[in-house]
């Protein structure tokens, strides 16, 4: 049995001002501290997914946002750690998202797999 | 910086800072006005009142391994001393903290630029703008 | 006849009233307003091609005089390029949201 599940589902609520996803970053801060996590991204988080995020370019009274998030590249660097990284196929679909548009490493789940996902887990942290 | 005539925007804001895509979006309008010349209010209330807080500090990234330098975290109350450095003596810059929003929250040690005010304020504004922008939270 | 500026900050997947403010764009319309929707934020993830509950479809077909433009920054930052932007969606930049905001007589609401 696996531990911890981290539900991600909230995306893009302050992710300019912190440069990042709260989220995503604490799951990696979990997993750096030792846990057994694994991340499912689902709802409007799937597009945390998509390669090609861009946030650059941001100057607010004259001054720059010169380090701005990069969340396909922290789900990358979430997947390099060994955490298995999942995203939801019918979450995709309805947002128009292919499997084509996906980072590396992420994994599809169908909704109809999620309780048994759920079950594969020791707790579900439902953020 | 020259004025665009007498146009001026007031907005509203509620949300506070680092939880939504609003403050951003906000800030960028303000941006964007002050550099066409045109005056820009700002109500901000209740976690709004937190935007303006001089405490707020960067911080390094342990995920990245990024130094407080390297990070170069920009907090809102930075990017709003640029928009009040950005208007300078060209377009005009109100920004008025909800007076008993920031005493509940603790909020008053802000910095330079902002003043106090309340929903009073806000009428008046909205009487001598051009438009108001109502931008609520959820 | 009155000029209308909506700007949909929120999607339909977080938020089920949406379709109230998508409603209100093609009413509007529909009574003779001349009505601007822009999306920006999680707004703009109905700009994407290919999604199901189109509600963006819809609102052009049932109001095709409603203007509906998505925020540049907001599409970029989602990854939504412009060959994956939906039919009748233009990108527009924050500039074209003030110069509309800065507009005498126009009737901004925010949602």
């Amino acid at each position: 049995m696996a531990g911890i599940l981290s539900v991600v589902e909230r995306a893009y609520h302050g992710t300019i001002e912190e440069q990042d996803d709260t989220i995503l970053w604490v799951s990696h801060m979990l997993k750096n501290a030792g846990a057994d996590l694994s991340i499912l991204l689902r709802s409007n988080a799937v597009n945390y997914a998509v390669r090609g995020q861009d946030a650059s370019g941001l100057n607010i009274g004259g001054v720059d946002l010169s380090v701005p998030p990069r969340i396909d590249d922290d789900v990358i660097a979430l997947t390099n750690t060994g955490a298995p990284v999942y995203v939801v196929a019918e979450d995709l679909a309805d947002r128009g998202i292919s499997a084509g548009d996906l980072c590396d490493g992420v994994q599809t789940v169908a909704r109809a797999d999620l309780a048994k996902l759920f079950d594969e887990h020791d707790a579900i942290w439902h953020w | 910086m020259t004025t665009s005539g007498d146009k001026t925007i007031t907005i509203a804001l509620m949300d506070p800072p680092y939880e939504s895509g609003t403050t951003t979006t906000a800030l960028r309008i303000v941006d964007a006005a002050l550099r066409k010349g045109i005056n820009v209010n700002v109500f901000a209330y209740e976690g709004a009142v937190n935007m303006t807080m001089k405490g707020q500090a960067a911080h390094p990234n342990p995920v990245k391994g990024t130094s407080i330098e390297e990070q170069d975290h920009p907090s809102s109350s930075r990017f709003i001393a640029g928009l009040f450095e950005l208007a300078g003596d060209g377009p005009k810059l109100d920004w008025v903290n909800c007076g008993l929003c920031v005493d509940e929250r603790g909020a008053g040690d802000w910095i330079e630029g902002p003043r106090r005010g309340g929903p009073g304020d806000l009428f008046k504004m909205s009487q001598e703008s051009t438009n108001t922008l109502i931008i609520g939270t959820r | 006849m009155a000029d209308y500026l909506l700007v949909e900050s929120r999607d339909p997947f977080e938020y089920a009233d949406t379709s109230y403010f998508y409603q209100m764009a093609e009413d509007l319309c529909k009574a003779g307003n001349n009505v601007t929707f822009f999306l920006v934020q999680n707004g703009v993830l109905m700009a994407r091609k290919g999604i199901s509950n189109d509600a963006v479809a819809r609102l052009r077909s049932a109001a095709p005089a409603v203007k509906i433009l998505a925020d540049d920054f907001s599409l970029r930052e989602r990854a939504i390029s412009a060959d994956k932007l939906a039919d009748g969606v233009t990108s527009a930049g924050v500039d074209a949201l003030v110069d509309l905001l800065a507009e005498p007589g126009v009737k901004a609401v925010w949602h």
